[in-house]
């Protein structure tokens, strides 16, 4: 293609987005119950007249069985064809930009989908250790990549999320802080443009979250620092670059003043992508921290999860790591492989997850950082800070805060940044995160990630500076070019129905 | 060309030539000085790891994985194998369901909310209760989170959680670490032949409980015969009564909400998952009473600006980028893919599907335990119950040493006593259950 873009006409008469939109008997889509619903009568032999439904013989008898179940009963085609329509009716990474500030929403490889998909990935977690030694080589090779990422001494594969994670990192932090005598510690501090996961983690550990502001420019305020902690801080975390896209210049000093009072530094790794092969959380005084595979190593978000959130610590943390952990046994085996077993670290807080976490996300995440090794990561990380600049230079809204890294923080100014959000959604672009971090009014919260060109970028540009221009009545009108128009978010709290049982009670 | 470049990362698409206007554009003369790094923290971007092509990695990843042992595994306690229909596979794996992200802008995530939507009808008709969430990681961490809703909503003084003395101790484990930051304390009540012991659990059970937890099926394959039983003790102590099940199981046997639970947790992904390193689906559904505490995602129904039925996430009041550490649940990324492919799945058995399903559960255990009851020295059941898709079995000779033999002999069976191996039908061939009643046989004289 030749076309460097320069004769686009990106007015929305030439340029424009329609998403797919089935309408029937002036309704969208049909649920599955509307096309069927099939009741089969549950009964032991001779339970007389079953209705309309059928009826099963059940080798149990009646007093440990239900007496029936009703849900839709549809041949494969039609399902084919219902779930084709409902996933139409999705924008995904392979629909256009996804600049979700926070949430890193990179192109997933394909590749990695199939090597996941393989059968002999395919194996029970009961197995014994010497017929799955593939699977434990490979959860090995991982946490050792990942502890060399992150700058780790130690890392643990079974968080199912970034959430996960968190949690774990603060029962490693409670289980360290009460080996050493020093139970009473009842303090997470947690700067207030932090993820809201950070204080919800921290306060199922049971502790007290102690907010800290951040200073005129956007970054942890030292002396609001210096007042927060004492000897009652477990840990302070950390994101970083923080959800401004700004970097922490005063990380070294931050870690030193936690560590004097006796309290542990955690990163949140979700704005990991920023730096990867640039600066590691173990170079910068963190002790213990989790990764968002799903952010940083492009596994699939799958509409809301499956993630996975591994955490790395510094060698003092490993012994309460969860169990189990894999290491490589001294000795090979007779035809010279390494051999792998699993251990459980000295005194480890025990389990987060039924078996060892989301193993297909760990398959993908393997895959992808092979796939990159060291060239690939410090590319993503260089070609996602300067996406995101690049598309910065190019928007009508101001941003306040930087110099940002890979996403920055516009504000939408006058107009309400939802509205904003909506009628981007007209031009064909997911709109960016909104409304947070609240330090920015009406915040834009942008991340292009890596993987867009410059020419998307610039499409992306245009779609925001188009939607700037525009009346308040448009936006709230907006958006018109989607499956749904907008949504009335108080009327399905007010009346919550959750299933399609409450549907029909409804009417 | 991309797919043989080794530099740069295969998935960005910039040209020398765009990064050169690019950089320009943005005023700085290399990408190093747009980043605002301390020099004394930098890393010079060596971690060692060797870059490959696509078909490389593909080629390193089938080498390592190939290390596993091809074994047919008789293996379940928690953790299931059955065959994924391919409709799962090829329709769970659009782009758009498997590339899109949580449904913060539900117009343009209509498809997903409405799949969602019905996986959470779904789970409403297997449990008669009002409510399910989008999911939970897995049935131990959904297991913690009930635990953490008796906590919030029961008015009980008291502080204790009692769960089955025969329960996974990875599942116990994940409970306590959920309750640490409480004043829960997890204790177990004693069976009765692999089921509830009710006397035992009726002596456990005071004003100070605030959670009852039973399985059924339980760990040990036994189907519990006094749900109801439990339910009222639980009841009477004006405790939660949890209950662990999964869909497949949830078809034939008793509804949970016909026996008093207040939440059912379980592993959801019996369906839509095939074996996978148990990797699971958490299932969490409960009364509408607890609604505003529920934690976890919500779908529900509203209308859009032309007054079409449309659907949204909803009371994100409870959940964590709202409501922060008041919130219900640090939940965020949850298992909302996999929910898809339970709920497709369901959907390609149909009820009649679902409830064969459970019979042959039902029918295939209890047929191949009486054929290992058959062989010299095996007796099965170890347990005078009827049993769902798995059953204890005494071995004469030491168990680890039959598990060894069997391995050899290409299967995998759980070894859960010296004498006591357990054995799952689930997902298992009729051609291979007969080739395994063999292969014991031989080993188990």
């Amino acid at each position: 293609m030749s076309d460097d873009g320069a004769d686009r006409d990106t007015t929305p008469a030439q340029s424009r987005y329609d998403q797919a939109r089935y309408v029937e008997n002036g309704e969208y889509e049909p649920l599955l119950s509307e096309k069927d619903l099939t009741r089969v009568d549950i009964g032991s032999g001779d339970d007389g007249d079953s209705g309309d439904g059928e009826t099963t013989d059940s080798p149990l008898p009646d007093e440990l069985t239900r007496d029936s179940l009703e849900l839709p009963e549809l041949s494969e085609p039609e399902l084919a064809r219902h779930y084709t329509r409902l996933s139409q009716m999705i924008y995904g990474i392979d629909s256009g930009p996804y600049p979700l500030g926070s949430c890193t929403m990179k192109y997933n490889p394909k590749f990695t989908e199939d090597v996941a998909a393989l059968p002999s990935a395919a194996v029970h977690p009961d197995r014994s250790e010497e017929s799955v030694q593939g699977t434990l080589e490979l959860l090995y090779r991982l946490q050792d990549y990942l502890g060399r990422i992150g700058g780790m001494d130690a890392v643990t594969l079974q968080p199912p999320a970034g959430a996960a994670g968190e949690f774990v990192g603060i029962r490693v932090a409670a289980a360290y802080h009460e080996h050493n005598g020093e139970g009473h510690r009842n303090e997470v501090i947690v700067p207030e443009s932090a993820h809201g996961t950070n204080f919800a983690s921290a306060a199922l550990g049971g502790y007290d979250v102690v907010s800290l502001p951040s200073d005129d420019e956007g970054r942890v305020d030292l002396e609001a620092l210096e007042a927060a902690l004492s000897e009652n801080t477990a840990a302070l975390m950390l994101t970083n670059p923080n959800t401004l896209g700004l970097f922490e210049r005063d990380i070294t000093e931050i870690a030193e003043m936690v560590h004097d009072v006796g309290g542990l530094l955690y990163y949140d790794g979700a704005n990991l992508n920023a730096l990867l092969g640039r600066a590691r959380p173990g170079d910068m005084g963190f002790d213990v921290m989790h990764y968002n595979v799903h952010k940083t190593f492009a596994t699939p978000h799958g509409g809301g999860g499956p993630g996975a959130g591994p955490v790395g610590v510094v060698d003092e943390l490993a012994p309460f790591l969860p169990a189990p952990r894999v290491r490589e046994r001294d000795a090979d085996s007779k035809a010279g492989e390494s051999v792998y077993e699993r251990f459980d670290p000295e005194h480890t807080i025990g389990k987060v997850h039924g078996f060892d976490g989301n193993w297909l996300v760990l398959v993908k995440t393997f895959a992808y950082i092979a796939r990159l090794g060291d060239g690939g990561l410090l590319d993503a990380s260089a070609s996602a800070v300067l996406n995101a600049n690049y598309l910065a230079e190019g928007i009508d809204y101001e941003i306040p805060y930087g110099p940002f890294h890979h996403e920055f923080v516009a504000s939408a100014g006058e107009q309400d940044a939802a509205d904003v959000a909506k009628r981007m959604l007209d031009y064909g672009v997911h709109p960016p995160t909104t409304k947070w971090p609240e330090i920015v009014p009406e915040a834009l919260m942008t991340e292009p990630t890596e993987i867009e060109s410059k020419d998307t970028l610039d499409r992306l540009a245009a779609a925001f500076n188009a939607v700037a221009d525009e009346d308040d009545d448009t936006l709230e009108a907006a958006p018109e070019r989607t499956t749904a128009r907008r949504i009335d978010q108080t009327s399905a709290a007010r009346n919550p129905r959750l299933s399609w049982q409450a549907l029909e009670n409804d009417s | 060309m991309h797919g043989s470049h080794t530099t740069g990362s295969p998935y960005a698409p910039h040209t020398a030539e765009d990064r050169t206007a690019m950089l320009e554009a943005v005023d700085a003369e290399t990408v190093e000085d747009l980043f605002d790094i301390p020099d004394d923290i930098k890393f010079d971007g060596q971690f060692d790891i060797d870059a490959r092509t696509e078909r490389e990695t593909r080629r390193l990843v089938r080498s390592v994985l190939g290390r596993n042992d091809d074994r047919t595994e008789l293996l379940g306690r928690g953790h299931y194998g059955y065959y994924i229909p391919s409709l799962v596979d090829h329709l769970a794996d659009r782009s758009e369901f498997l590339t899109s992200y949580t449904q913060y802008q539900p117009e343009i995530s209509q498809g997903y909310l409405q799949a969602l939507f019905e996986y959470q009808s779904l789970l409403v008709e297997l449990t008669g209760l009002e409510i399910a969430n989008c999911s939970i990681y897995d049935a131990a961490t959904a297991l913690g989170e009930a635990a953490t809703l008796a906590d919030r909503v029961r008015d009980t003084t008291g502080h204790r959680v009692l769960v089955p003395e025969l329960l996974r101790e990875e599942r116990k484990s994940t409970l306590e670490n959920y309750v640490a930051g409480t004043d829960l304390v997890v204790e177990t009540y004693p069976a009765d032949d692999g089921n509830v012991d009710l006397a035992g659990l009726e002596a456990a059970v005071d004003e100070e409980v605030v959670m009852v937890y039973a399985e059924t099926p339980t760990v040990r394959g036994t189907i519990e015969e006094r749900l109801d039983a439990i339910g009222e003790l639980a009841a009477d102590a004006d405790a939660f009564f949890v209950l662990g099940s999964d869909p497949i199981a949830l078809s034939m046997l008793e509804r949970p909400a016909d026996v008093g639970a207040d939440v059912v947790v379980g592993d959801a992904s019996v369906l839509g998952l095939p074996t996978s390193y148990g990797m699971g689906l958490g299932l969490f559904a409960t009364s509408e009473d607890y609604l505003r505490q529920v934690p976890g995602r919500l779908v529900g129904v509203s209308e859009d600006a032309t007054d079409r039925r449309a659907f949204t996430l909803t009371l994100q009041t409870r959940e964590q980028h709202i409501r922060r550490e008041r919130a219900t649940s640090n939940i965020c990324t949850n298992q909302a893919w996999v929910a898809l492919r339970t709920a497709i799945h369901a959907a390609v058995l149909g009820p009649s599907g679902m409830v064969e399903f459970a019979k042959r559960a039902v029918t295939r255990a209890e047929d191949l335990a009486e054929r290992v009851d058959d062989i010299v020295g095996v007796q099965a059941p170890v347990h005078d119950r009827r049993h769902f898709r798995e059953f204890v079995a005494r071995v004469d000779q030491p168990a680890s040493a039959v598990a060894d033999d069997l391995e050899q002999l290409g299967f995998a069976v759980h070894v859960v006593g010296d004498h006591e191996i357990q054995l799952c039908v689930a997902g298992v061939p009729d051609a291979e259950l007969d080739r395994f009643v063999a292969a014991l046989e031989e080993v188990a004289r």
